[in-house]
């Protein structure tokens, strides 16, 4: 009788521990209105999900709905948003004649604005090359070949101050990278990528972000894995973080060997988690935790 | 000079007289703390933003000491009352001397 009590005892409590262990938010009802210099802007960060995904989601949020109050409201008004200490370096650098030749990126791009619209519609392939290609593949072609420097680091911060530049030129944009095409088979390389277990914990990123997003991994909200909101200021780090190198962040988190920022793996996988979030609004610069 | 110092400050263009305004200020600043080692094991030696004021018209609103666990890019919310137009002068000192400024002008409406 004793042992009965006992085994009920632990089978219940281990109910409740499991029901507590499964704990799900719903993405924070919100809107992301940004407060900049030139007034407000609103973001579309929740919308219904591209074609492609019909079958797996209704509706696709930023990762912007799944962080907290104080984090959502840095992004709300630039002046708070810590990442545009990053753009504003990334505009000194534009300007500036780096190149062996005294060339500077606004030499031959004029202003930053020139790349309005890029980010939404990145990765994509080349027309003359057949390559896909990142906005840091275009950084780093500028680089080595046009200035004739020595390439940057790909994740170091030359190469993402000019990338947080970059991308803010597109901010409110709609992110409508093709899928179809030539970008085909480098995004159903991608899509392979992103459904195949890595690791010694054999998790793929839909493990998490399709899904159990909206569970919580430890105290972690898990979101749907979008990157509009890249390149993002991460708060743990207090600095720029790529796609790319969030992507590094996931896979070893598996305990697997990532594959390198710039492998045709990761940039693959870029263009593919890029379409998930086809519809969204460019963040620009977003801020995460 | 830390070459990366860049001033930043947000102020209403315009408030009531007597209103009390919010004003944010940021400094870019790598604020090496003089705690940490290089790879050498060696002490990167301090280099912060040691004192950062406001003033209005002429009059401090705000100063204040900085020690070095304050983190990068020192961020500073605060407000102040204000009976007349007039300007806000931002002062930030480090510690190798140099001076960084920036200012604001402010409207009644």
């Amino acid at each position: 009788m004793r042992e009965h009590m006992i085994k009920t005892l632990v089978a219940s409590a281990a109910f409740g521990l499991a029901l507590t262990g499964m704990a799900y938010a719903e993405p924070v009802d919100d809107k992301l209105v940004i407060e900049g210099e030139e007034g407000t802007l609103e973001l579309v960060t929740s919308t219904k999900a591209p074609d492609h995904l019909q079958e797996v989601m209704d509706t696709i949020y930023s990762g912007w709905h799944y962080r907290e109050d104080d984090t959502r409201a840095m992004q709300k008004d630039d002046f708070d948003n810590p990442a545009m200490v990053f753009v504003d370096r990334g505009r000194d650098l534009w300007n500036k004649a780096i190149g062996k030749n005294s060339e500077s990126c606004a030499g031959c791009h004029n202003g930053p604005e020139s790349m309005k619209g890029l980010r939404a519609v990145t990765p994509r392939v080349d027309a003359k090359t057949g390559k896909l290609m990142t906005i840091e593949n275009y950084v780093d072609a500028c680089v080595t070949e046009r200035m004739g420097l020595e390439a940057w680091g790909w994740t170091g911060d030359k190469m993402k101050d000019t990338l947080a530049l970059i991308s803010m030129q597109s901010r409110g944009e709609v992110v409508n990278v093709a899928i179809d095409g030539p970008a085909a088979p480098f995004w159903e390389k991608g899509k392979e990528i992103y459904y195949t277990r890595f690791g010694q914990l054999e998790m793929s990123c839909a493990s998490c972000h399709e899904e159990n997003q909206g569970l919580f991994i430890r105290s972690d909200h898990l979101s749907q894995g979008q990157i509009n909101g890249f390149p993002t200021y991460r708060l743990k780090d207090a600095g720029i973080l790529s796609a790319q190198q969030r992507f590094v962040g996931c896979v070893r988190d598996t305990r697997a060997e990532t594959f390198k920022p710039n492998s045709d793996e990761f940039k693959a996988l870029e263009l593919y988690v890029a379409s998930r979030g086809n519809g969204l609004s460019v963040e620009g610069v977003s801020v995460r935790h | 000079m830390a070459d990366d110092a860049k001033p930043r400050v947000k102020v209403p263009k315009s408030a009531a007289a007597g209103e009390i305004v919010t004003i944010k200020s940021l400094i870019s600043h790598k604020m090496e703390s003089g705690q940490r080692k290089d790879a050498k094991g060696e002490l990167i030696p301090r280099s912060i933003i040691n004192r950062f004021t406001c003033d209005f018209n002429g009059v401090n609103a705000i100063d204040i000491a900085i020690d070095p666990a304050v983190s990068t890019n020192p961020y500073f919310e605060f407000d102040v009352k204000v009976d007349a137009a007039g300007e806000f002068k931002f002062t930030w000192y480090d510690d190798d001397g140099s001076v960084y400024e920036e200012s604001k002008t402010i409207e009644i409406a």
